[in-house]
């Protein structure tokens, strides 16, 4: 079954499953790698993509579900990994492995668009995307920045 | 633009193209990365390109400890390039093996990477300087004395002249590689000790990073297994009628122990394993569980006559005339590496030769386990170095990922196979840091001195399943460490080993001994000053005069402000460790509101290494050691039933989120000078044992058993 969706501003079609989640037409249909499989149970949120602008668990989600709507992933964030919460991740070096990061920077993203100077508790709340190296000091310090509260 | 996509793999490129803006994704190759001409080749860690990049070797894993940038940074220092010049890029581990080993070791674990390596890293880098000023020096006709290198420059003095490296290199690289190249005093260093932007941050905040799980070649198919789920089990037979029905589905592969599912993307491969019907033969281990295992490692502790690690004095004795003597038993569970990247490798078979792709702690393990899994000879296997997605000892000697990718691959000649566990498969076919019941004994004298000190250990000994020879007398050297080696003067000291292992496969976990070991051991100490009626700190000192822990101790302990009053309602905690080469201690403030609520206000960790190459990175090991430690504390615990792993998903192993996270971490990155200590485990070692000392002071409930949710506790 053809589903038609907008993935990082372009209009496409997948014929698939329409119980397929998002993050697998995403990685392995549309070769959009930077959007991770960690659980697939939406409990680590490194499939973390913005649905019509907010912060989803995209291994979840089926594909069926997507008909319509727009879709924004890491690679999609912005021109030249120039958004300002890339930029303070930068300036601030906080990923260690990586892998959870694209999930992370998207809802954290999704958090200051919302909430653009967010508290502590906001970020407790928005912010629940698991990080196994341990980056949490550092991911708070980077949405401070970005968000001009530091 | 509006599209439907289709399986093809040239459909599937250009649509990626267009997606991504024109990244483009599957080119794995670093030669064709490169810009600049043929580098010239000065050492084996070293080659120049005529447009002056500077190509650095990296024979160890980046696994987000920043390995990649300091390991760099080590040849750079000595080099003279211009630090925006150099490029780092991975060892080839097939021209390796083909150099008889000239990138010496690639493991990367037990924090030696930087250490380990750092000697000849610099020297490959000097050597490569002095071959440069000499081609300069032999091309202006001058003494090599009158020229030094400079910002990839080589000058002239006395004529003010200058060539660039990328001038020089061709020249240089037909020179003979200097034996003993001059190093510079630490004293001189430049680069080393700053914190240059990391080399792999920028492409980790854009998608752009490619890991194992993200590698795409043409034609590629995907791969989902299961394993038996009691450890040492076989298949005994499998129904995959209905998997090979759904879409997608190319083929069922059978292994000793697993069946797989290939598949042209890996959901449907996954959907397709959860309609097998799989009868598994659990061999003997099927009725074992946590009880068992614990009452298996109590027999460790009753058996009358076990190996020595250690002895000084007369511990027995000691005990017995002792004016007060205690005696404690402490326990820690199996817990999981759970890597954000589920273990995954990619395999390509064509012909006789072999590729992979996976993210591994060791370049040797990895073309050693297809090799094998191939049968062919090392030479004929090519493995592309990914950067992991964690791995914290997962992804060292334990390969069978990357064995059933070329097993399943062998069954599609010619089709790259990208297996990927599920978060399922990698939480119940882990490599456990393994369960360990420990009983101390203290004694002190009538005036509350520590004289008398018996450790038992009964744990299960990862050196038994990944370096047998290691084991010598019955003592795995590494299960013993922080007792065998402790740096405390006590006079009668014994440290008993009795080792038993379960069917439970262990494994090297961030830190390894150093997890559990210094909990006990800096818990049990508290606990002895207690008893003594002495300040746990000042209780410490005098037992490590002389020793580098006393400084990281008494680093910790100004910084926390211990003998001045805590913040009312925050209580404290302190403990001192050193492992793999280095000096750590920690000091915890925490407060307990309803009695079991934990806030972890601030933690204080000093690490003294010796030196340090990348500062900033020696603090987000400090500050990921911290979470780690606290994570674990908390929540983590592998439990085993019917023979198989209890646990799931993050759903029943949770790890620490950001909410929980304490408020203030700081680390006081101390380094004395002289030696080369590790970075990447040590800071976790004194944060537990804080934290249990605090909760002790906060709650007067002593924690014995890990995790602390078994004992009601939660973080707020």
């Amino acid at each position: 079954m053809a589903t038609s969706l907008t993935v990082n501003g372009k209009a496409v079609t997948v014929d698939v499953e329409p119980e397929m989640p998002l993050l697998w037409v995403l990685r392995d249909e549309l070769g959009l790698t930077g959007t991770k499989y960690g659980c697939g149970i939406a409990q680590c949120g490194a499939c973390t993509v913005h649905l019509d602008g907010e912060a989803t668990r995209s291994c979840v989600l089926p594909i069926g579900a997507v008909e319509g709507r727009s879709v924004t992933t890491i690679e999609g964030l912005s021109a030249d990994g120039n958004h300002a919460v890339q930029k303070a991740w930068v300036a601030l070096q906080v990923p260690q492995c990586g892998y959870c990061q694209s999930g992370m920077i998207m809802a954290a993203a999704s958090l200051l668009k919302a909430n653009p100077k967010p508290a502590k508790q906001d970020m407790d709340a928005a912010l629940t995307n698991l990080c196994r190296c341990g980056t949490y000091a550092r991911v708070r310090d980077a949405v401070r920045l970005a968000a001009g509260t530091n | 633009m509006n599209e439907t996509i289709s399986a093809s793999r040239r459909d599937f490129l250009v649509k990626t193209a267009a997606l991504t803006g024109g990244l483009a994704l599957g080119v794995f190759d670093p030669a064709l990365a490169g810009a600049g001409g043929t580098p010239a080749e000065l050492t084996a860690w070293v080659l120049v390109q005529a447009d002056d990049q500077v190509i650095i070797r990296v024979a160890r894993s980046e696994l987000g400890q920043g390995s990649f940038t300091g390991l760099a940074m080590l040849v750079a220092e000595e080099l003279e390039c211009d630090w925006s010049q150099v490029r780092a890029e991975y060892a080839d581990v097939n021209e390796h093996v083909r150099r008889n080993r000239v990138f010496g070791s690639m493991s990367t674990g037990g924090s030696r990477g930087i250490r380990e390596s750092q000697e000849y890293l610099r020297r490959a880098g000097a050597a490569a300087r002095e071959m440069l000023l000499s081609a300069a020096a032999t091309g202006w006709g001058v003494p090599v004395a009158e020229c030094a290198a400079a910002g990839g420059q080589v000058f002239h003095r006395t004529s003010g002249r200058s060539a660039r490296f990328g001038e020089l290199a061709a020249a240089a690289a037909k020179l003979e590689v200097p034996k003993s190249p001059r190093l510079k005093e630490p004293a001189q260093w430049t680069l080393l000790g700053t914190s240059p932007a990391r080399l792999d941050i920028a492409d980790k905040t854009t998608g752009r990073q490619i890991y194992a799980a993200d590698v795409r070649l043409p034609g590629m198919l995907h791969a989902s297994i299961a394993q038996c789920p009691v450890f040492g089990g076989k298949l005994k037979a499998v129904d995959d009628s209905a998997a090979r029905t759904l879409r997608g589905v190319r083929k069922v592969v059978q292994g000793e122990d697993w069946v797989a599912v290939v598949a042209d993307n890996w959901w449907r491969a996954n959907q397709a394993v959860k309609q097998l019907r799989i009868t598994w033969d659990a061999g003997d281990n099927g009725a074992v569980s946590s009880e068992s295992i614990r009452e298996f490692l109590r027999t460790g502790l009753t058996e009358a006559k076990v190996p020595v690690a250690r002895r000084d004095g007369d511990a027995a004795a000691a005990l017995g005339g002792a004016a007060k003597v205690l005696e404690a038993e402490y326990y820690a569970p199996y817990v999981n590496h759970a890597t954000m990247e589920p273990q995954t490798a990619t395999a390509l078979v064509t012909g006789d030769r072999v590729e992979v792709w996976v993210g591994t702690q060791n370049g040797e393990t990895t073309i050693a386990a297809a090799a094998e899994a191939a049968a062919i000879p090392l030479e004929q296997v090519h493995v592309h170095k990914m950067h992991a997605g964690g791995a914290f000892g997962r992804r060292g000697p334990h390969q069978e990922f990357t064995k059933q990718a070329v097993w399943i691959a062998q069954s599609l000649p010619g089709t790259p196979v990208r297996l990927q566990w599920s978060r399922e498969e990698d939480m119940q076919q882990g490599r456990y840091r393994p369960v360990a019941l420990v009983r101390l004994r203290g004694g002190l004298d009538a005036q509350g001195n520590w004289v008398a000190w018996e450790v038992r250990q009964a744990d299960h000994s990862v050196l038994a399943l990944v370096r047998p020879t290691d084991i010598k007398n019955g003592i795995d050297p590494v299960a013993v460490r922080s007792f065998q080696d402790n740096p405390y003067a006590v006079p009668n000291f014994t440290n008993e080993y009795a080792m038993r292992n379960t069917h439970v496969p262990p494994g090297f976990w961030r830190a390894v001994a150093h997890t559990h070991n210094p909990v006990f051991r800096e818990s049990f100490i508290d606990e002895l000053a207690h008893a003594a009626g002495r300040d746990p700190y000042e209780f410490r000192r005098p037992l490590l005069a002389g020793k580098k822990d006393l400084g990281v101790l008494d680093a910790v302990a100004k910084a926390v402000g211990w003998g001045t009053p805590a913040p009312r309602g925050v209580h404290r905690g302190i403990a001192v460790v050193d492992s793999y080469g280095s000096f750590t201690a920690a000091a915890v403030e925490i407060a307990v509101t309803e009695g079991s609520v934990i806030e972890v206000r601030r933690v204080i960790v000093a690490l003294d290494p010796g030196h340090i190459v990348h500062r900033d990175a020696v603090k987000a090991q400090i500050e990921g050691g911290v979470l780690w430690g606290l994570g674990s504390a908390m929540n983590e615990e592998i439990t085993i039933k019917d023979g198989r792993v209890e646990q799931s998903n993050f759903s029943d192993y949770p790890l620490l989120r950001l909410a929980q996270a304490p408020g203030v971490i700081e680390a006081i990155i101390m380094p004395t000078g002289g030696f080369w200590g590790g970075v990447g485990e040590p800071p976790i070692g004194a944060v537990v044992p804080a934290l249990c000392n605090a909760l002790f002071a906060a709650t007067g409930k002593r924690v014995r058993s890990l995790p602390l949710k078994n004992h009601g506790f939660r973080y707020a």
